[in-house]
């Protein structure tokens, strides 16, 4: 077991690595650094030596491989840098946005979970009935409609009833009433979408696995329908939904950032636009690097949890 | 008072599809005692799956439903039962196995907890004391180790073991009656005896109601009391199994009997086959459901036939059953194997062909090497059919496979005598396979006139859209098939006109070798004869070698010139066919042909059992020395030791064992 987590933390490195290889590419292809952008928005008159002495400041002038090579020693370190806008370590500048955003992606998850699970069982179960003609409709709404869209739709909504959510985010250990009343509504509006996937996920591999013939020994068992979706059905069902659920959860920590634009948070989707805009190669790196990394780990935690859930997987 | 337990009348099950409705069963009447053991015999679609399921009340909802008829269980009817009483009677009362013990159990889910829910179901028993419970099961049904059985998973357990565990868990609450829905129908002989020697001796000992639910006569002959004919939703024919063996009185039983290769009857030239295929059961034809097939049809049959009593405790639904009466003709052996030119077309030599397994990933190690081939040698003569026989995972499927070029052999090598250019795409040419499932070897979205036409256009034989439909149109009439069949997709076919296809693309290249992997195990009896009788007379037709693989020695009689077994990817014997089967050499060889039922009450009851204990070993860790030492009943020491080489015992006879 501590074995094959061994090998799959090994495996990780050169995934990581390519990422890393990929974004820093792009970002020296993109025209424009953030030297111009910034000397820019100062306004005034710019000489060519205050923007070499900039580039120098930021270690621009280097070759690109040894800038590279900078990189990939202070990630080594676990020394990430600073930001080039604002000089603060990038771990500071994304540390309490990624709280937000982690929180968002774990309650939005909740909110998919309890309604994709009992209405994508249901579903399945009345099959071709109007119970299931309903759910379908609803889940379909759910991929089409946009996240953010049914985000203003929400706020409007708390605006018509004054019911208007906090506007400054406090961590949940800080103030959990207030953190909670802010997130719960971008999680409802990300979390629809999200329960639509999986509800289709869970719809099809139960009816697939309502076919199979160890239901039918259950039932010859005489054991309740309860028990025979519960405890037969649903947790062979589950295993594909997994996957699903692994992959969006590792998205969401990456941030969203046109709804996190809508309920005005704080997210990591909001920094990381911003950080594109001002060229702050520094965030950008570290931010897709993060990202890489949580889906690498979600994938794992799929896998495990895949083991943990069918002994036909399991490590011998 | 001594009554039926369960008492079956005139049930009607209907199911409600797209294309109508299908009668699936009708009116079938028969009783059942306690400690008896009842066979529901029939081809599939016949309804005798069905029929038991109606009597759990597991039909599928909504489409199938029981529209007459009683099922009085002690005294209680079944089919009037509202769910929730029939399901306190589901496992508790009556319990059921399953076809497909691979499928039948929750591969998620531990042994010892699927055994205990019955108990804690029915018998409000604990977890500690379903555990309890479970383990003496599992000992009752003849599993070692129970206690860590109970912790496992159907994953760790071979067929055999798991279908232990299916009827341990049909025992859990002492039912009164046991319905086994075709058992072994998944397993190997050897294995299937030891499952049924199980049931049967169960049955005996809890006074426990079996309904036996097979398409083998041979098993309804060896294990059953009482037996009903089943044929496209009807009775045929019932009673005493004794009766209806020795005086088979409806053409359809004495159809079936004939047409079953026998290993205790002389070999015929031909088998007995029933022409045409089973009716259609949303539209089933008026009268005797079986006239169109039948031989002695006459104007009468356009009417239903009853069931007459043709003699106590013996019941037949034909209107000429007191008049045709004359004996399935036996056509003698006509051909006496005539000494055929015989230059071999096929050598192998020393054969082998081994898997490593790996833990999987990139960082993996190699775990172990699966032995499925080791060293095998043998020679097929041009124009004989070897047979190859064998357990499951004796190898004879990867044979077949590294001869059709499938696989490459790990060590050793074969040749394949070829005429002509003996480039890759001619030896392709020469060597064609017949798959066992026609179902899934046919692409479902390709018309049967492009599946057989695939290997004319890829081989470049055939040009332009009229050369390529005479080929295909002359194709299917030498495999017994209209030439409009190439219009239609495999769905809208039968299983048997399927593996017709399946023939007819093999010969599409016009090879001169065939493997034929298990080409007639997925076929219904009746239906099995005519693709023999057709891969016959086309060897003769056409001087085709075949290398015919199967598991039915008694099919394997029929075809095979020469006979080889297999056991663990190593040959146990190898000779002409008529002396392997009547005077076996290898004590595996007599094993196996001790393990088939034969379809005759009276041989069975003479027989006595002599089944093969244990089970296949795993081709990671063979044993060492000979191979079947641990199952051999004649094993000595020096078994152990020393792997026994394959030597002529006399001539054209070989046989590996240090005591034959």
């Amino acid at each position: 077991m501590l074995g094959f987590l061994a090998r799959r933390l090994l495996l990780a490195i050169p995934t990581l690595l390519g990422v890393a290889v990929i974004t820093f590419l792009i970002l020296r292809v993109l025209p424009g650094d953030i030297v111009e952008v910034k000397l820019r928005a100062d306004g005034g008159t710019v000489t060519q030596e205050m923007v070499q002495n900039e580039r120098v400041r930021l270690g621009l002038d280097k070759p690109v491989v040894s800038q590279f090579a900078d990189w990939m020693r202070g990630l080594a370190t676990f020394d990430l840098g600073n930001s080039m806008w604002t000089g603060r370590p990038v771990t500071q500048e994304i540390g309490i946005r990624l709280a937000l955003s982690a929180q968002l992606a774990v309650m939005a998850t909740i909110v998919a979970l309890l309604l994709a699970v009992p209405l994508g069982t249901l579903s399945a179960l009345a099959r071709g009935t109007w119970i299931d003609g309903a759910i379908r409709l609803f889940t379909v709404a759910g991929l089409a409609v946009p996240s953010f869209w049914l985000g203003m739709l929400i706020i409007m909504g708390l605006l018509a009833f004054n019911a208007m959510p906090p506007l400054v985010f406090k961590p949940f250990f800080d103030d959990p009433w207030s953190n909670l009343r802010q997130l719960f509504w971008p999680a409802l509006a990300i979390g629809y979408r999200y329960a639509a996937v999986v509800a289709r996920m869970i719809r099809s591999s139960i009816i697939d696995v309502m076919g199979e013939d160890f239901i039918r020994t259950a039932r010859a068992k005489g054991l309740p329908e309860r028990v025979v979706v519960g405890r037969h059905g649903l947790r062979n069902a589950m295993l594909p939904s997994i996957t699903v659920i692994g992959l969006e959860f590792a998205f969401l920590f990456g941030g969203l950032a046109v709804t996190e634009q809508v309920f005005n948070l704080n997210g990591i989707g909001k920094l990381f636009v911003q950080a594109v805009t001002q060229r702050d190669f520094v965030l950008i790196q570290t931010i897709v690097m993060m990202s890489a990394t949580i889906f690498v780990i979600m994938n794992l935690i799929v896998d495990l949890l895949y083991a943990a859930l069918d002994p036909r997987l399991r490590v011998r | 008072m001594n009554g039926p337990l369960l008492d079956v009348r005139d049930l009607h099950v209907e199911f409600r599809t797209r294309r109508g409705s299908v009668k699936a069963v009708e009116g079938l009447s028969y009783q059942v005692r306690a400690g008896e053991i009842v066979a529901l015999v029939g081809e599939s679609g016949c309804g005798k799956s069905v029929s038991s399921l109606a009597l759990m009340g597991l039909l599928a909802r909504p489409a199938g439903r029981i529209t007459k008829g009683e099922i009085l269980f002690d005294g209680v009817d079944l089919a009037r039962l509202p769910e929730s009483e029939m399901r306190k009677r589901r496992g508790r009362d009556i319990a059921m196995i399953f076809q497909e013990p691979m499928t039948s159990l929750n591969p998620v889910l531990s042994i010892g907890l699927q055994l205990s829910e019955p108990l804690m179901q029915h018998r409000g028993m604990t977890s500690v004391q379903a555990r309890e419970r479970a383990t003496e099961l599992l000992t009752l049904v003849g599993m070692t180790d129970p206690e860590r059985r109970l912790d496992q998973y159907p994953h760790q357990l071979s067929g055999g073991m798991r279908q232990r565990v299916m009827i341990a868990m049909g025992l859990a609450c002492d039912p009164k009656l046991l319905i086994a829905d075709e058992p072994t129908t998944a397993l190997d002989v050897t294995i299937q005896a030891q499952i049924l020697e199980l049931l049967t001796e169960l049955s005996r000992k809890l006074n426990l109601a079996v309904i036996l639910i097979t398409h083998n006569l041979g098993i309804v002959a060896r294990y059953a009391d009482r037996v009903n004919v089943m044929y496209a939703a009807r009775q045929a024919e019932g009673g005493a199994a004794e009766r209806v063996f020795t005086n088979p009185s409806h053409p359809y039983t004495r159809g079936l009997l004939a047409a079953v290769p026998r290993l205790d009857r002389p070999r015929a030239a031909q088998l007995a086959t029933i022409e045409g295929a089973p009716p259609n059961l949303v539209n089933p034809p008026a009268g005797c459901r079986f006239a169109p097939r039948c031989t002695h049809r006459t104007e009468v049959c356009e009417a239903d036939p009853v069931l007459f009593e043709v003699e106590p405790d013996h019941l037949v639904r034909c209107w000429h059953s007191n008049v045709a009466k004359t004996p399935p003709e036996q056509n003698a052996l006509s051909e006496p194997s005539a000494a055929k030119p015989a230059l071999p077309i096929v050598k192998a030599e020393a054969l082998t062909k081994h898997y490593a397994v790996r833990s999987g990933g990139v960082f993996s190690r190699m775990n172990g090497v699966v032995r499925a081939v080791d060293g095998v040698s043998f020679e097929i003569l041009a124009g004989e059919t070897l047979g190859l026989v064998g357990e499951s995972g004796s190898g004879k499927s990867t044979i077949g496979r590294l001869l059709a070029g499938l696989e490459e052999p790990t060590d050793g090598h074969f040749s394949i005598e070829l005429d002509g250019a003996n480039d890759p795409a001619a030896r392709r040419r020469a060597v064609q396979v017949i798959f066992q499932d026609p179902t899934t070897a046919l692409n479902p979205r390709m018309l049967v006139g492009d599946i057989i036409s695939e290997p004319l256009r890829v081989h470049k034989l055939a040009r332009g859209k009229g050369d390529i439909d005479a080929r295909v149109a002359s194709l299917l009439e030498s495999v017994g098939l209209r030439a409009e069949m190439a219009e239609r997709y495999p769905h809208e076919l039968s299983g048997g006109q399927r593996q017709r296809v399946g023939i007819a693309r093999a010969l599409a290249l016009e090879p001169r070798f065939i493997v034929c992997d298990e080409a007639v195990s997925a076929l219904d009896v009746s239906i099995q004869g005519q693709i023999v009788n057709l891969l016959d007379n086309l060897q003769q037709r056409l001087g085709l070698t075949y290398l015919f693989i199967a598991h039915d020695l008694a099919v394997v009689r029929h075809i095979a010139d020469r006979v080889a077994v297999l056991y663990l990817g190593r040959l146990m014997e190898l000779g002409p066919r008529d002396e392997v089967f009547a005077n076996p050499s290898h004590p595996y060889t007599r094993a196996l042909l001790d393990a088939v039922p034969v379809p005759d009450p009276v041989v069975e009851r003479n027989r006595g059992s002599r089944t093969l204990k244990g089970e296949i070993p795993s081709p990671l860790k063979p044993p060492p020395g000979c191979v079947f030492h641990t199952r051999c009943p004649i094993a000595k020491e020096a078994c152990k030791q020393s792997v026994p080489p394959l030597r002529e015992t006399i001539p054209g006879r070989f046989v590996a064992c240090l005591e034959a």
